[in-house]
Parts: structure tokens; C-alpha cells; sequence
């Protein structure tokens, strides 16, 4: 007997859960030092031209091919792939669309827990950098490694009670929790007030930056307008160049493409699984357009005039530099909020907030595995949440375990969490573009559309932006494979990690297949059968 | 913080806050899609005796 299936309530609550999940950390840690670094200002030109002919075509896409297999009852990526491309081999490809998730969540809960931690030991005082402003990086590097255990394997696991790993236990129990809870009574509901609290939380920490001046009275030019500059004025890449010199620079476009697609959530898995629980003659431009305009809100509005800016009050370029999660977000900021003024408090609000952008994205990467074991094995809601909650919690252990470093996280985000996700974005662009058709899809967007699709959209969906992420595969292969390759075969603890992805992705190509004989049973899957054009349920 | 600093920076983030706000008050503005509500006026019962 078919499962009842989840629905949206409300239009709103479905682009606030849309938007939370493209809404994580690095629109506030990312996205600055990115920019920062890739020609400051001048960086915008290619970081919208990424958007508006990359992110926004690929999450239209996404949301249309979404709508479209949820009208046959399917809401995960292989069996929406297997109806869109009519082989089984597009079922399989759709494998992409469950691994990045399940893989991903296994360490950003960790990270997720990280920012409750430290939100509380703002709140609570558990943060102690000393006495000695010149120690304070010292002392910000030491509590992060203390924390996460970064100094040994198995140090957090070592039978003593750690506070990082009872924040954890409480995170990964809320995350199930809400999921457990269901798409609107849990997700929508949960994101229908993670959003706005997050984005106040965010506007007073922005307020208190704007706010700073110049704190330091014998260093009057570390004010905020000189941060803001650090962050905003275009700048060459290097001192013999213009700034405008730095966009002839392929790797600049490259990284605006990247800083767009890991912002958007878009090659994830989500959107897809997501749009699926839309009914037919439902907005998918509209809304998409909006879910993206919120999350660039969040990044360009609000990341991009905080973060950079008050690293910059208080630790000049040396620590505005910074670029990277762990390294901007939990070694330098920390020391910001230690010389901040009421810094404790904009501290906890501020890792509350990166903790409520966490979790608005972790529940989204739970979902799609969710329904893909609700509809390849016929469980029910208690049991796939179950078998997902042993998977990603086993998963998370070994990254627990393996914190030296935190070199599994890294290896994990960089190749899951970066390269994967392009490579199934390619899977998407050529499904939708090429194989389901460009034209159909427009008609499919066209639905039920509160606005038209642009004119060009046809044209970027089947050329540009498959062009685009070719070349950043074959520049990713040019530069990195020979890294990762080596990196695999000369260190054991990275061998066992990539073991560890191998085998979650035979054990869920082993459960598409599974999941495909039952929907051919059941007359559902038409990668074989004749039923295209037949929405399940139609007579 | 250089003239074309500022002209990115209030570009950049006027273009964002434009885009969204734009897309929330068209999301906002249009009521309930009356493709799933059926209230008892849009069914026409042929019911005569009114």
C-alpha cells in the first residue's frame, strides 16, 4: 500500500526551507574571503554573470524536473533521473543525487555542533583566550583544537565526557527529530522560524559591526571603512596588474562559479527532492527565483558586510585574510568577539546564527534519502528514518573519531562536498537540456508560472552552462586529480575515508536497484516501460 | 574605501536587496492559488431554489 505523501503547507514555508538549505556557512565564511581574494569588488562582475547564467538556470532546472517526477509520484533523484532519462543508467547516475547529501551531512552535523558549542561557551564564558591580546590567536587555535580534538585520532571518543561530542549527540537528535516529524510539520515549520530569527541575529551582529568606528585609538585606520574597503574595493590579483585586469583571470571566473553553486545548494540533491513535493500547477520560477534571492541576501547583504570587516577592525589584513571555514570562522573570529565590545554576546548570537544556518541545511540534506528509502524499499517514515539515522550517525563517528586535523572532514568536503557536486550538476544540466529537452522542461516550468522564463534560458541550459561546468571538471582534473590520487594512496586514514564513501554508494546503487524492480512492478518507472506520459493516479 | 568600492558595494547589495524584495512582494501579494481551494461559491451546485 502506497505511503501518504508529504506535502508542503504553505507556498512561503516552502521558499524559507528552500532558502535555508542553500543558506549555510559559507554565504558568512565562504563567500567573504572568497571575494577578498579573487579582486574584492571586481569579483561581483563574474559572481553575478555565474549567477544569473549558471546558479539560477541550474535551480530552475531543478525545481522543474522536481515538480515534474513528483507528478508521477517519485521524490528522489534516481527514480526522478529514471523518468526523465528513460534508461536505467540515468537511475544509477542519480546515485550522485543521494551520496553528496547523506556523505555531507555526516561532517556538516559536526561542524553544525561546533557552532552550538561555541554559542554556548560565548553564552556561558567557557571561552577563555587570556590575558594577553598577543596570545589571543594562540590561544583561539588551541581552544579550536582542544575542542574538536584536532590534536589526536580518537581523542574525542576516548570514554571521557566531551562537551563537543554531548553537542553533537543533541544536534544529530534534533536533526532526526524534525526530519522524523515530517516535510511541513517538521522541516517547513522548524525554517518558517529558523529564517527570520536568523536573519535578525545576523542584522544585529551586522549593526554592531557597522558600528565599531575605529576601536582602537592608536590604530585609527583600522576602522570599519577600511574594512569594508579590504572587502569591496576591486583589486588586482597582484600588484603589477589592474583590477580590472584580474577578470581576464580564468581562475577568478572559476571561483565565482564555485562560490554560486555551493551557495545555491544546486547539484545537491536537495532541490530536486524538494520541488517533487509540488503539485502540478504550482510556481516553480517564481519561487525558485525567490529561494535564490534570499539566500544571496544573506550572502552578499549580510556575509559579505560582516564577516571581512570586523576581522579587519580588529586584526587588520592579516586576519582579514584569512580564507576558509575553520580557519575565518573558528580561529579568527573568536578572537574579533574577544576584543568587541559586549563581544560575548555578539559572539553567541553570531555562532547562534551560523548554527541556525547549519541546521536549515542539514535538514534538507536528510530528506532526500529519506524519500528514496520510503520509495525503493516501501518502508515506511519510522524505518527509513531509522536505517538514515544509523548510516549518516556511523558515518559521523568516523569523522568524530578521525579528528586529527580534522583531515577526514576536509578530505570529505573537498571532494564531495566541492568536485561531486559539479559533476551532478553536469548529470542534471545534460538530463534536463538534452535528453528530457530544454522546450519540454520550459513548458513544465511554464505551468502554473507566476513569471516567464527568461528567453535565454533554453540556450544557457543547453549550451553555456554545460560548457561552464566541462571546464571546471577538466580544470579541476588539470589541477587537483593528481592530488587527490596521491593523497588517497599514501595516507591510510584518507584511504579508509574513501572506502567509507565507496561503500555507502554501492550499498545505495545496490538499493536503486532494488527501488528499480519495485518500481517497474509497480508500473511506475517508466525508464523501460511506456508510461511517460501517464502521472500515476491518472486514468 | 575607494569612489568604486562604494559604487560595488551599493551596486552589489542594492541589486540583492532590489531582487529579493521584488520576489517577496510578488510571492506575498498574490493570494491563495484558487487551484486548491475550492470554497462553496466556485462550485456551482445547480441548485435552484435560492
Amino acid at each position: 500500500m502506497a505511503q501518504p505523501k508529504d506535502q508542503w503547507g504553505t507556498r512561503l514555508g516552502m521558499i524559507l526551507a528552500v532558502a535555508g538549505s542553500a543558506v549555510g556557512l559559507g554565504n558568512f565564511l565562504r563567500f567573504p574571503g572568497t571575494a577578498a581574494a579573487n579582486g574584492g569588488g571586481g569579483f561581483m562582475i563574474p559572481y553575478f554573470c555565474a549567477l544569473i547564467f549558471l546558479g539560477i538556470p541550474i535551480c530552475w532546472a531543478e525545481w522543474t524536473m522536481g515538480k515534474y517526477g513528483g507528478q508521477f509520484g517519485f521524490n528522489s533523484s534516481p527514480a526522478i533521473f529514471g523518468l526523465l532519462g528513460r534508461r536505467s543508467i540515468w537511475r544509477y547516475l542519480g546515485v550522485l543525487g543521494l551520496i553528496i547529501p547523506v556523505i555531507i551531512y555526516m561532517y556538516y552535523v559536526l561542524i553544525e555542533s561546533w557552532c552550538l558549542g561555541y554559542a554556548v561557551s560565548f553564552l556561558v564564558g567557557w571561552i577563555d583566550l587570556g590575558n594577553d591580546p598577543a596570545q589571543y590567536a594562540t590561544q583561539s587555535v588551541d581552544y579550536f583544537n582542544a575542542f574538536v580534538g584536532a590534536n589526536e585520532n580518537g581523542l574525542m571518543l576516548d570514554g571521557r565526557v566531551h562537551i563537543s561530542v554531548v553537542v553533537w549527540l543533541i544536534v544529530f537528535a534534533v536533526n532526526f527529530y524534525f526530519i522524523f516529524r515530517g516535510l511541513s510539520k517538521g522541516i517547513e515549520t522548524f525554517c518558517k522560524w529558523a529564517m527570520p530569527l536568523m536573519a535578525l541575529c545576523a542584522i544585529a551582529v551586522l549593526i554592531r559591526v557597522l558600528t565599531l568606528g575605529a576601536p582602537d585609538p592608536a590604530r585609527p585606520e583600522l576602522n570599519v571603512l577600511n574594512g569594508l574597503g579590504y572587502m569591496w574595493n576591486p583589486k588586482p590579483l597582484d600588484s603589477d596588474h589592474t583590477w580590472i585586469s584580474a577578470l581576464a583571470q580564468p581562475k577568478v571566473w572559476m571561483n565565482a562559479a564555485g562560490q554560486i553553486f555551493f551557495s545555491l545548494s544546486v547539484g545537491f540533491g536537495v532541490i530536486i527532492n524538494y520541488a517533487s513535493y509540488l503539485k502540478r500547477k504550482d510556481d516553480v520560477v517564481l519561487s525558485g527565483l525567490t529561494a535564490s534571492a534570499t539566500n544571496e541576501f544573506f550572502e552578499v547583504c549580510l556575509g559579505g558586510l560582516i564577516t571581512i570587516p570586523a576581522a579587519f577592525v580588529f586584526l587588520g589584513v592579516a586576519g582579514a585574510e584569512r580564507v576558509g571555514v575553520f580557519s575565518l570562522g573558528f580561529h579568527t573570529l573568536p578572537v574579533v568577539f574577544e576584543f568587541m565590545p559586549a563581544g560575548r554576546f555578539f559572539g553567541f548570537l553570531w555562532f547562534f546564527m551560523l548554527f541556525l544556518a547549519a541546521i536549515t541545511s542539514s535538514l534538507s540534506m536528510l530528506q532526500p534519502a529519506i524519500a528514496f528509502l520510503e520509495e525503493a524499499l516501501g518502508v515506511g517514515r519510522r524505518a527509513s528514518v531509522t536505517l538514515l539515522g544509523l548510516i549518516t550517525g556511523l558515518g559521523s563517528l568516523f569523522v568524530i573519531y578521525f579528528s586529527k586535523d580534522t583531515k577526514v572532514l576536509s578530505f570529505l568536503d573537498d571532494t564531495i562536498g566541492t568536485i561531486t557536486i559539479v559533476v551532478l550538476a553536469a548529470v542534471q544540466t545534460i538530463l534536463f537540456g538534452w535528453v528530457f529537452g530544454a522546450k519540454r522542461g520550459v513548458k513544465v516550468a511554464a505551468e502554473g508560472a507566476e513569471m516567464r522564463l527568461p528567453r535565454f534560458f533554453p540556450f544557457v541550459i543547453r549550451y553555456v552552462t554545460p560548457t561552464y561546468l566541462v571546464l571546471m571538471l577538466a580544470m579541476w582534473c588539470y589541477t587537483d586529480l593528481g592530488i587527490y590520487v596521491d593523497q588517497v594512496r599514501s595516507d591510510n586514514v584518507i584511504f579508509l575515508a574513501f572506502g567509507m564513501v565507496v561503500v555507502v554508494s554501492v550499498f545505495l546503487l545496490i538499493l536503486i536497484h532494488i527501488g528499480g524492480r519495485r518500481w517497474q512492478a509497480e508500473t511506475r518507472d517508466t525508464s523501460r516501460g511506456d508510461l511517460f506520459s501517464k502521472p500515476r493516479g491518472a486514468k | 574605501m575607494t569612489p568604486t568600492g562604494w559604487f560595488f558595494m551599493l551596486c552589489s547589495v542594492g541589486f540583492v536587496v532590489g531582487l529579493t524584495s521584488y520576489c517577496f512582494y510578488r510571492v506575498i501579494k498574490k493570494p491563495k492559488s484558487t487551484e486548491h481551494m475550492h470554497a462553496p461559491l466556485d462550485i456551482d451546485t445547480h441548485d435552484l431554489n435560492t
